[in-house]
């Protein structure tokens, strides 16, 4: 008998001051909030049928990717929008959006990142993102003394275009693929064709519908049977046009007994006026491979009063189609004005496993409805959920979990822990799991934050004097910087700037 | 988390015309019923497909027609026959009179539902269908309505001061047609106690709701046994409301049944107040059994503890849905729930969504869920102790219902609770 799903969720007088501070100094410091001044070329305003058919034309699709959009567009129109989720929010008004952008000097591709408009070269440089080769992630502390083969590939994605992908060269010596998604439906077909919408069909859901009809562009990633990808991938999502959404792509393919680790970062201006963003990322796995898959979102959260601020409507999937592949979400939520994002597994293979890591943190007006999905399929697969919500101001953090244990998926185990952490009087924290549970020789692990943190280290703590509550609290805390750690290099430097909140005092 | 699309409204008029409208009766009492009517009308009658019936099918409770359902032949052990009661019987719903106490005890008040919502001024005013008004946030409980609007049969019970003698409500199901709506209301006066007792199967199908006001100070136990006439189909609801300092107990024990929802909506108005709410089950072939509990706390420094524990075989399912909602302003809260599905074979369902919405900073919620097979270490430890297989089991079985068991405040009413477990399991050993 295992527990399946514990939350805890505790603040108390003793929250500490630095804490408080931390999430404090994260409102009205935007640090992104600048805009590019550059010359845009724009789809007009609003969504229809010709607008799907521009933005297809603009890349240059072939003709089955053009219906698969329309396809798309007729299904969305018949949709209505969901409201399950526990976040409130001024209706969207579709046709009162962007639903292209692009910087004029991006109608000719440029062919190589010397031909690259440099004021966009400078917002990247200014985002700590070069896209020059051979250049280290500005902004790393110590990066001189790092191991010096230790790169970066970086997919720039500025509003509706890829602006840029670098160590295009290096990767494709190795086998691999990173490209924007437009270039990859021009030159390997097959490989989106076969693909594309097969984790997130076009039908997936409003969002996701949406998405597939007017997707602009996003990252293509392709890792070739028994290829561990030689450097870490990253796609930068910049938002930069006034009432313009952003809907990316992003379809990675890791073929049987392949590795790769791809980062994900995002920013916008600080702008009065929501602004939608709306993404599908589908990770296709096969038997043996392993993806790790890293997030800092950080678009504009929305200012003091509520003001602004992107609507993050993501959805994200991984199908772990091979036996033993193995896919890992880490994410860290701090922006974005509302946030809608439930990065899921569908452990299909035997002995698949899927791993969830997030830490979402809410301040102000911002509210998040983030969590994941478990689907075990297969036999033997394994999940991990560790989630921690931070509330502060007025802020409302909704964790929202499915762990499904399907009658096959036999001798699996699911472990589940969430906390969170309410900083005021004013916000709120949530908590909304579906567990279900079909058949009974799965072993639903679960360790507590409050009673079943590792029983020696518990020992070890009250031994040397301390209460159990230190004791605890000393054991998680360790536990979460370990979830930060977990993050590739460059992503954690940036999350522990931007997290900089000490966990202390989310038990009791 | 798949859209939801607006509700299609399914009708109502097979459920109310089913029912038909009571006769009439104080203004008040009216005025009470036609607005349930009209909400019902306005949300439409329970589908599948809503969000708050996802895991459990209404389909059952909202038929023209109840599901025959055989009664229990007799009672091997006849609940509460050892506990000295103020016996109320019900027959297919039916208050029957002949079987039932006089209807007078020291320090309680009781009538019945219809002589109190006939009477002009009555304390029942500020009750009936009140609480279950209020209950119908966020959720619509849809079937709470249909009793307001159509239940005639039932009680009102008030404790004016502590109540020795438990009140008990004794249902005999005869007719496997029969489809029964009993409304209650219960209401503990400042500093008064009370305890009630029901047991046995209701009708082939029942919407029983209980609606109790305890006020400061005062107590309330309840402790109830459901029928264990298999076929029949229940769905019960309890609107409690806590004043400062008082404590409500509740406790179900379900053994069979291929259809129970049975919901408890607690609120929190006064400080310091208390709530336990429990519930064990076991089961198996087409066995499904559902608690909905929701827990508001709208006042500072107060308790609440959900413990629901499951027993599933062959089949079964078991289904927990419950909520902890933490106002603004509910300092001090110190709410828990815990679901458990203990799965004795492969064929079961454990179906749980235990929620927490917590808008204050000092608070100590948490919530558990678990669930798995027999402990393996358990087992083999009684096994390599001699411990024939089958009694190993039930070992661990009644160990494992009996922390929803200890729930219950009085020692003897646990005890049997444990004895009628224990029975239970002796009898469906061989299976």
């Amino acid at each position: 008998m295992t527990a399946l799903d514990e939350v805890q969720l505790t603040a108390k007088e003793g929250v500490e001051e630095e804490t408080v501070a931390a999430v404090q100094s994260l409102a009205g410091k935007y640090k992104y909030g600048w805009e590019t001044d550059i010359e845009m070329e724009y789809a007009p305003k609003g969504l229809t049928e010709d607008i799907v058919r521009l933005i297809s034309e603009k890349n240059n699709e072939p003709e089955w990717m053009l219906e698969w959009r329309l396809d798309a567009y007729r299904r969305w129109i018949k949709l209505e929008e969901p409201e399950w989720a526990m976040v409130d929010y001024p209706k969207i008004d579709f046709q009162d959006q962007y639903y292209y952008a692009r910087p004029k000097s991006m109608a000719e591709k440029p062919k190589s990142l010397d031909e690259v408009d440099p004021k966009l070269l400078e917002t990247y440089k200014k985002l700590g993102i070069p896209l020059k080769e051979q250049m280290i992630l500005a902004g790393v502390e110590g990066a001189e003394n790092m191991d010096t083969d230790r790169k970066v590939a970086v997919d720039a994605v500025f509003d509706s275009v890829s602006v840029g992908t670098t160590f295009k060269d290096e990767l494709a010596k190795a086998g691999v693929i990173f490209c924007s998604i437009s270039e990859a439906i021009q030159d390997h077909p097959e490989l989106v064709k076969k693909y594309l919408g097969s984790v997130i069909p076009a039908s997936d859901n409003y969002y996701a519908t949406l998405n597939a009809a007017v997707f602009s562009d996003g990252s293509f990633v392709y890792v070739p049977e028994g290829t561990k990808c030689p450097m870490e991938l990253s796609t930068y999502f910049r938002i930069n046009a006034e009432n313009t959404g952003q809907f990316e792509r992003t379809l990675i393919i890791a073929e049987k007994g392949s590795y790769v680790s791809y980062l994900e970062g995002c920013t916008a201006p600080q702008r009065d006026i929501a602004q939608l963003h709306a993404a599908c990322v589908e990770l296709v796995l096969l038997e043996d491979a392993e993806i790790k898959y890293s997030t800092v979102q950080n678009w504009f959260p929305g200012d003091e009063d509520g003001k602004g601020g992107i609507y993050n409507f993501v959805t994200k999937r991984a199908d772990c189609r091979g036996d033993r592949s193995k896919v890992m979400w880490t994410q860290v939520e701090t922006g974005s004005a509302v946030t809608w994002k439930y990065p899921s597994c569908i452990l299909r293979g035997d002995d698949s496993q899927g791993e969830f890591y997030s830490i979402a943190i809410a301040n102000n007006y911002q509210q998040a409805d983030t969590g994941t999905k478990m689907v075990h399929l297969g036999k033997r697969t394994k999940s991990r959920i560790v989630s921690k919500g931070i509330s502060a101001g007025q802020a409302q953090n909704t964790y929202r979990g499915l762990v499904s244990m399907h009658p096959r998926a036999k001798e699996s185990r699911n472990y589940t822990q969430c906390d969170s952490l309410l900083i005021g009087d004013k916000c709120g924290a949530h908590t909304v799991p579906y567990i279900e549970v079909k058949n009974n020789s799965s072993r639903v692990e679960h360790e507590a934050t409050t009673s079943k943190v590792d029983d020696d280290q518990l020992f070890y703590c009250r031994q040397r004097g301390m209460d159990e509550e230190e004791a605890v609290a000393l054991v998680v805390n360790g536990f979460c910087k370990e979830v930060l750690q977990a993050l590739p290099m460059e992503f954690a430097m940036e999350a522990q700037a931007l997290v900089a909140i000490s966990l202390e005092g989310s038990v009791g | 988390m798949v859209s939801v699309k607006a509700k299609k409204l399914a009708p109502t008029d097979g459920m109310l015309s089913r029912h038909p409208a009571a006769p009439a009766a104080s203004g008040w009492a009216d005025a009470a019923r036609a607005s349930a009517r009209d909400r019902l009308a306005a949300v439409g009658a329970p589908q599948r497909r809503d969000e708050y019936w996802s895991f459990t099918n209404p389909a059952r409770l909202v038929s023209d027609q109840p599901m025959a359902a055989k009664p229990l032949a007799a009672q091997d052990t006849p609940v509460f026959g050892e506990t000295d009661a103020l016996v109320l019987t019900f027959v297919d719903g039916v208050f029957d009179p002949a079987q039932s106490d006089d209807l007078a005890g020291e320090g309680l008040e009781i009538q019945t539902l219809s002589d109190a919502l006939g009477t002009d001024i009555h304390w029942a005013k500020d009750l009936f269908g009140v609480l279950e008004e209020k209950g119908q946030t966020p959720v619509p409980r849809e079937l709470a309505m249909l009793n307001t609007a159509t239940a005639t049969q039932g009680f009102v019970v008030r404790a004016t001061q502590p109540v020795t003698r438990p009140v008990r409500f004794d249902y005999i199901q005869t007719s496997d047609t029969s489809d029964a709506v009993i409304r209650s209301l219960v209401k503990v006066d400042a500093g008064a106690t009370l305890t009630l007792l029901e047991s046995g199967t209701v009708a082939a199908r029942c919407n029983t709701v209980m609606e109790v006001d305890i006020a400061d100070g005062g107590e309330l136990h309840h402790v109830r046994v459901q029928g264990r006439a298999h076929d029949r189909q229940v769905f019960t609801a309890m609107f409690a409301r806590l004043g400062r300092e008082s404590v409500y107990k509740s406790f179900t024990l379900a053994m069979n049944g291929v259809l129970s929802r049975n919901e408890q909506v607690v609120e929190f108005t006064g400080d310091d107040a208390t709530a336990h709410v429990a519930g064990t089950c076991v089961g198996q072939g087409d066995f499904h059994h559902d608690d909905t509990v929701f827990v508001t706390h709208d006042a500072v420094n107060c308790e609440s503890r959900q413990v629901f524990k499951k027993v599933l075989k062959s089949g079964a399912t078991g289904v927990f849905q419950g909520k902890i909602l933490v106002k603004k302003g509910a300092q001090k809260t110190d709410g828990y729930q815990i679901s458990q599905g203990l799965l004795l074979d492969d064929e079961v369902n454990f179906l749980a969504k235990p929620e927490l919405e917590i808008y204050a900073d000092d608070v100590i919620c948490s919530h558990g869920s678990t669930s798995g097979g027999l402990d393996a270490t358990g087992l083999f430890y009684l096994l390599s102790r001699g411990v024939p297989r089958e009694a190993a089991t039930n070992m661990l079985v009644i160990a494992f219902m009996d922390e929803a068991v200890q729930e219950i405040a009085d020692e003897k009413l646990a005890d049997e609770m444990r004895t009628h477990i224990a029975g239970w399991l002796d009898r469906h050993s061989a299976g």
